[in-house]
């Protein structure tokens, strides 16, 4: 809490501090602002509006000395929303399906390469570079939701909870730079790119690609899924096999 | 419209219920996603008023990675001393595991059109 406000505005901010809207509502604006700039910004990925809601709600937080918990009491309002949003994600799947029955084989292939080398390339680095054991460990599902990767992560003798920073940082990253090597590869099928994007970016890269084109969004939610079930069955088969 | 809400409700709990009955390494929501495309299958349509709740869900969903995203500031301090390693890593992996699938998904599937359309 700021500690140099007048006394009669520090009761107003003990009042709305403590209840859920005062950061509910901060959660929207800052999202909002995030989206404005977006918008304005041609839907440029490195203006992603959850890259810019975050790093202002950290600032917020720390500047005011405001713990996670405060805030994810209004927060998880919106936090709440994440598991029918990805129910609805059936929707634009059943209606791009023609083209996902179309290409099957691809879908197998490409799934099974990108899982592999999400997970091979990540732990490599990180051990390559001196990184903890347990950090080695708990990067390996990076590319996963983050519900699974974190139970992955356990099973294997990582920390959940640094993998969950890590499946963050890789959406936001994802999300944020995946448009841009996709251009720099020339990866212009639409189902292509979304497929990419949901294998190396979950649910924030497909929430980018459903910004951008709903064959896109179809082929990165189903991208999404598929790689959470491999990853789980792949990453302790590849762990027990290098290490 | 709020049947269609309640239907998406049910289809996540149906979800989460089942992969913890079978115990499926994929989260509930991701097996209730499964469970409403079988329905749409079933069904052979999308109803309108679920269009509009879902597209609603959908038009957002990148806000609603933001609470968990500002947890990032909790966790932060677990990197010890791995900061840059980790760093390096999640950059260059991402990059890579978009790139390689992107390029592979797209080799594929042009070339089994055109494989297609060489039969035709």
């Amino acid at each position: 809490m700021p500690s140099d406000l007048p006394a009669d505005l520090k009761d107003v901010w003990v009042y709305l501090s403590a209840s859920p809207l005062l950061h509910l509502t901060l959660t929207l604006v800052a999202y909002q602002a995030g989206m404005w700039i977006y918008t304005r910004g041609k839907l440029n990925p490195l203006l992603n509006p959850v890259l810019f809601a975050v790093v202002v709600l950290v600032a917020i937080l720390l500047a005011t000395g405001t713990s996670y918990e405060t805030f994810f009491e209004g927060a998880q309002f919106v936090h709440f929303l994440l598991g029918p949003a990805t129910v609805s994600l059936a929707i634009p799947l059943y209606r791009q399906f023609h083209r996902v029955r179309e290409s099957g084989m691809a879908i197998a292939v490409s799934l099974l390469s990108g899982a592999a080398t999400a997970a091979i390339s990540a732990m490599a680095i990180a051990w390559a570079l001196g990184a903890a054991r347990t950090t080695v460990i708990s990067i390996g599902p990076k590319s996963v939701t983050a519900p699974v990767a974190m139970g992955i992560s356990d099973n294997l003798g990582g920390l959940p909870s640094l993998t969950a920073v890590m499946v963050i940082a890789t959406g936001i990253l994802g999300a944020a730079l995946g448009p841009l090597v996709l251009d720099a590869v020339r990866v212009k099928d639409w189902a292509s790119r979304g497929f990419a994007m949901g294998t190396g970016a979950h649910g924030i890269g497909t929430a980018r690609a459903l910004q951008v084109n709903e064959i896109a969004g179809a082929f990165s939610g189903l991208a999404m899924g598929l790689n959470a079930l491999a990853t789980a069955i792949l990453l302790p088969l590849l762990w027990a096999l290098f290490f | 419209m709020l049947n269609y809400l309640t239907l998406i409700f049910i289809c996540q709990l149906a979800g989460e219920a089942f992969v913890v009955a079978v115990g499926l390494p994929v989260p509930g929501p991701v097996m209730g996603m499964a469970l409403l495309f079988a329905g749409l299958m079933i069904h052979g349509g999308i109803p309108e008023d679920l269009q509009k709740v879902g597209g609603a869900l959908l038009a957002n969903l990148s806000l609603l990675f933001v609470p968990a995203g500002t947890g990032i500031m909790v966790h932060l301090s677990l990197l010890t001393g791995d900061g840059i390693a980790v760093s390096v890593a999640l950059v260059v992996s991402t990059v890579a595991t978009i790139a390689v699938t992107g390029l592979l998904m797209q080799f594929l599937t042009a070339r089994k059109g055109s494989a297609k359309s060489d039969a035709e």
